[in-house]
C-alpha cells in the first residue's frame, strides 16, 4: 500500500532529539526493619541510555516490572530521576525545576494506558483538550473550541462531541481524546505508553493506524513503550528490550526481530503466541524461561538475566556485561551478553 | 425461569442411572437420573467428530435491564470432547464469558434468564437448583479465571483455599487434603510446595497466583476446565509457561478444556477447535486449521487482518472499522452488517433484514459460518488471504 512508506531514514544523518543518558530511577522504600533501619531502593530503572531522532520512533519492550513505563515517566519528567541525563536538543531537562520545566513539557507529550482513568471524568472533552492550550498560551481567547474541533477530528472523533463526558465514549475513542489532549500543545515527542494494549485487536488496529498517520504526517518523534512485540514491531524503526530495570538489547528492528542476540530478547520472541503455525508455518523453537523476574529491590549480581538464563557461567555473576555491539551483529544492533549469539528464525517466516 | 428441563419435562426417569459410558468423575451420588436419561441428540457434534463431553445447545443468556432485555448470548451451541480444546474468540460484550459462566451456574438467578441446554456427559444442567450445581461446580467443571488476583482469597492461604476445595468434594481428613494440595502445588510447578502451602496470595507473584488457581481447579480431576482469559494478565514468558501447562495436563488428565481468549496467537498455539463470537451469536465455528487458515466470515478476516504479529512484515494493519454494536439496540439482519465491507456484495438488502443462518462451509465438514456472501471462498483466497502474508 502506497500509505506505508516510512520515514525510516529521516534524519539519520541530524542529530538526537532526545538522549537519555545513564538515567536512573531509585525508589526508596520503608522497611521496618528494627532499630538499624535500612535503607533499601527498588532499582526500577538503572542506567538506561538511548537516543530518538526527529520523527524516529522507538520501542521499549520488556516484561512487567522492567521498568520500561518508569523511563517514560522520567522521559516526561512526571517523575525526576535518581541521577542520568535527559537532553532534549542538547539541554538537560533531568533536574530543571518546574518553571523552567514548562516549556520543555510541550515538547515532551505522554499517552498513558488506560484511557478510563487518565481522563477527568467530571471535564468535558473540549476542557480536558483545550486545557493544555490555556496553559501553554497557545490560542487567543475564544478560539480555544475551533483548535479542540480541529484536533478531534484529526484523531477520528466527530469534532460535534466536544461538549460530551469521556463516559460517553468507548475505550477507542477515549484513547483517541488521550491522544488529541497529547497533540494539542503540537509536540516533538509523544511518549505512548501501551497505549493499545486495554482495547480490543480490531480498535487496536484503528488506533496504530491513527498513531502511524500522525507520525508520517506531523513528524512527531515516539517512544513506544509495549509488551506486544507484534505491536513493536509493526510501529517502531528500532527497538530497545529491557529486563529489570537495564537495556539488555538494542537495534534496529529487523536485527532485533530476525536475529535477535540476547538470550531474553529469544526467549522473549519465542514465547510470544504466533499465528504462523497455522497457517503452515513450522514452528519455532521454543525456548521456556523458568521461574519469575527477581526482585528489583536486591537484583542479581553480574548479569541481571543470570538467574533465569541457560547459558549463564561463572563470570555472568561476577561480571556485568555492558552493552556492545557484538561481533556478528549489524550495524547499530548491540547486547549486553557474554554469550550473545544471533538466533535466527525465531520468529516463524522471516522475510 | 425459562428453563426447559423444569420438572414437567422429566419424563420417563426410572431406573436409568447414568449411561454415560465409563467417564470418571461422574461417581456423584446424588446424581439426578432423570435429568440424565434426557434424550441425547446427535446433531451437536464438535467439528472434530468425537463423542463431546459438553454439548451446549441453543443457550440464550439475557439480562433484564433497565433499558430493556439485553440479549448477552444468543442461541449458542458447541460441544468439546474429552481431551479437546475449544476456544472461543470474540471482542469484549461478545458474550465469551457471559456463556462459560452460564456452563458453571455462576449467574444470579433472580436477574438471568438462561434457556437452551448445558449438557455435561449427558447430564442437563440448565434448570438444576443451587444445590445440585454444587456439586458438579468445582468437581466435574472448574474454572480459572482472569485475574488470579482478586479471584483468590486473601486471607486465606493458598493452602487452605486448594484443601477447601477439595473437601468440599471429597470426605476426607484435613491431612489427605493436604497432601493433595501439595501434590497439585507440585504438578502445576510451584517451587517449595511446602513453604508456599502456607503463604497468602499477596506472597506469589501473578504467574505463581495463576499456577495456583489452576492446582485449586485440578485438584478435583475436573473433566472439564473452563479457562476465561487464563494468561491475559500475565507476561508473555510466564504466559507461555502457563498454556504449556494446561496443555500438559491436557495431555496427562485427557480433561476437555473451553478456553476464551481474545488473542489469536494463544487460539494458535493452544486450540483443537475454535468458535468466533460477535454480538452474541457465533459468527464461524470449527476446528482451529478450518477457522485460522480457511476462515469463511468477514469478522474472522477482520479479526485476522487486524492483528500485528512478531513475524509479520511491516504493513499497514487493516482494522474493522466502527465499534461493537451495543447489545440493547443490535442492528437488524446480521449483526455484523454496519461494520463488513463485504456487506454490499450480497444482493439486495438481505444483510440488513436476514439473520444469517449459522451454516456449513462446504457442505461437507463441520465448519460452519454465518455470513450471506456466496463465494467467500474465493473472496477469501483472491482478498484477504493475500494480505494477511
Amino acid at each position: 500500500m502506497s500509505d506505508t512508506v516510512r520515514t525510516v531514514d529521516a534524519g539519520t544523518a541530524s542529530s538526537p532529539l532526545l538522549s537519555v543518558r545513564d538515567l536512573k530511577m531509585h525508589f526508596p522504600i520503608k522497611e521496618a526493619a528494627g532499630l538499624g533501619r535500612t535503607r533499601k531502593v527498588v532499582q526500577a530503572v538503572d542506567g538506561v541510555s538511548f537516543d530518538l531522532r526527529p520523527g524516529a520512533s522507538l520501542g521499549l519492550v520488556g516484561e512487567s516490572g522492567c521498568g520500561k513505563s518508569t523511563t517514560g515517566r522520567m522521559i516526561t519528567r512526571l517523575l525526576t530521576p535518581t541521577s542520568g541525563q535527559i537532553l532534549f536538543k542538547g539541554t538537560d531537562i533531568a533536574r530543571m525545576k518546574e518553571k523552567e520545566l514548562r516549556p520543555f513539557r510541550r515538547e515532551l507529550q505522554i499517552v498513558f494506558q488506560d484511557p478510563y482513568s487518565s481522563l477527568n471524568p467530571r471535564q468535558t472533552v473540549s476542557n480536558i483538550i483545550s486545557t493544555p492550550l490555556r496553559v501553554h498560551n497557545l490560542v487567543p481567547r475564544g478560539q480555544e473550541l475551533a483548535r479542540v474541533q480541529e484536533l478531534l477530528e484529526r484523531v477520528g472523533l466527530n469534532p460535534e462531541h466536544h461538549n460530551r463526558y469521556p463516559n460517553e465514549f468507548s475505550g477507542g475513542q477515549r484513547q483517541r481524546i488521550g491522544i488529541a489532549r497529547a497533540l494539542a500543545v503540537e509536540p516533538e515527542v509523544i511518549i505512548a505508553d501501551e497505549p493499545v494494549s486495554a482495547l480490543d485487536v480490531s480498535i487496536q488496529a484503528q488506533v496504530m493506524n491513527l498513531l502511524e498517520d500522525l507520525r508520517r504526517d506531523l513528524g512527531i518523534a515516539f517512544v513506544f513503550i509495549a509488551h506486544d512485540l507484534g505491536v513493536v514491531r509493526h510501529f517502531c524503526d528500532e527497538v530497545a528490550v529491557m529486563y529489570l530495570g537495564k537495556i539488555v538489547e538494542q537495534g534496529p528492528r529487523e536485527q532485533i526481530y530476525s536475529a535477535p542476540q540476547h538470550p531474553y530478547t529469544q526467549a522473549l520472541l519465542s514465547a510470544a503466541p504466533d499465528l504462523g503455525t497455522i497457517r503452515g508455518v513450522p514452528p519455532k523453537e521454543r525456548i521456556r524461561l523458568v521461574g519469575d523476574v527477581p526482585s528489583p529491590i536486591d537484583p542479581p549480581s553480574g548479569c541481571r538475566f543470570r538467574t533465569r538464563c541457560w547459558k549463564a557461567e561463572d563470570i555472568c555473576a561476577t561480571q556485568e556485561p555492558p552493552l556492545t555491539p557484538k561481533s556478528k551483529s549489524g550495524p547499530g544492533h548491540r547486547a549486553a551478553c557474554h554469550f550473545a549469539e544471533p538466533k535466527v528464525d525465531l520468529t516463524a517466516a522471516t522475510a | 425461569m425459562t428453563a426447559p428441563a423444569n420438572d414437567a419435562s422429566k419424563g420417563p426417569q426410572d431406573a436409568m442411572v447414568d449411561t454415560v459410558p465409563s467417564e470418571g468423575g461422574v461417581t456423584r451420588e446424588q446424581r439426578n437420573p432423570a435429568v440424565a436419561s434426557r434424550e441425547r441428540r446427535t446433531t451437536a457434534m464438535s467439528p472434530s467428530g468425537e463423542t463431546p463431553y459438553l454439548v451446549v445447545e441453543d443457550l440464550t443468556v439475557q439480562f433484564p435491564t433497565a433499558d430493556g432485555l439485553v440479549s448477552a448470548v444468543n442461541g449458542l451451541s458447541y460441544s468439546v470432547p474429552l481431551g479437546r480444546t475449544l476456544s472461543i474468540v470474540g471482542e469484549s460484550g461478545s458474550g465469551k464469558s457471559v456463556s462459560s459462566m452460564a456452563v458453571m451456574g455462576l449467574h444470579d438467578r433472580k436477574r438471568t434468564r438462561i434457556s437452551g441446554s448445558i449438557r455435561l456427559g449427558g447430564d442437563e444442567l440448565v434448570g438444576l437448583s443451587e444445590n445440585e450445581l454444587m456439586k458438579v461446580r468445582g468437581d466435574a467443571v472448574a474454572m480459572v479465571f482472569q485475574d488470579p488476583q482478586s479471584s483468590l482469597h486473601p486471607l486465606y492461604t493458598v493452602g487452605n483455599q486448594i484443601t477447601e476445595a477439595y473437601r468440599v468434594h471429597h470426605k476426607v481428613s484435613k491431612d489427605v487434603a493436604k497432601k493433595r494440595a501439595l501434590e497439585m502445588l507440585d504438578l502445576v510447578g510451584i517451587p517449595n510446595p511446602i513453604r508456599r502451602f502456607k503463604q497468602y496470595p499477596h506472597e506469589f507473584s501473578g504467574g505463581m497466583r495463576q499456577r495456583a488457581m489452576i492446582a485449586m481447579g485440578l485438584v478435583n480431576d475436573p473433566k472439564l476446565v473452563i479457562a476465561d482469559e487464563p494468561t491475559t494478565a500475565l507476561d508473555v514468558t510466564v504466559q507461555a509457561q502457563i498454556l504449556d501447562l494446561l496443555n500438559n495436563l491436557q495431555k496427562e488428565f485427557g480433561s476437555a478444556i473451553v478456553l476464551i481468549t481474545h488473542d489469536l496467537g494463544v487460539v494458535a498455539e493452544m486450540a483443537d477447535d475454535v468458535l468466533v463470537m460477535y454480538a452474541g451469536r457465533c459468527v464461524e465455528y470449527g476446528t482451529a486449521e478450518d477457522v485460522l487458515a480457511r476462515p469463511r466470515m468477514p469478522y474472522t478476516w477482520g479479526l485476522l487482518e487486524s492483528i500485528p504479529t512478531v513475524s509479520a512484515a511491516n504493513e499497514r494493519l487493516r482494522p474493522i472499522k466502527g465499534l461493537p454494536p451495543s447489545l440493547l439496540s443490535l442492528p437488524g439482519g446480521c449483526s455484523f452488517n454496519p461494520r463488513c465491507p463485504y456487506a454490499d456484495r450480497v444482493k439486495g438488502e438481505r444483510c440488513t433484514t436476514d439473520l444469517p443462518d449459522l451454516l456449513r462451509v462446504d457442505g461437507a465438514g463441520a465448519h460452519t459460518s454465518r455470513c450471506h456472501l456466496h463465494d467467500k471462498a474465493s473472496i477469501y483466497e483472491a482478498e484477504v488471504a493475500p494480505r494477511l502474508g
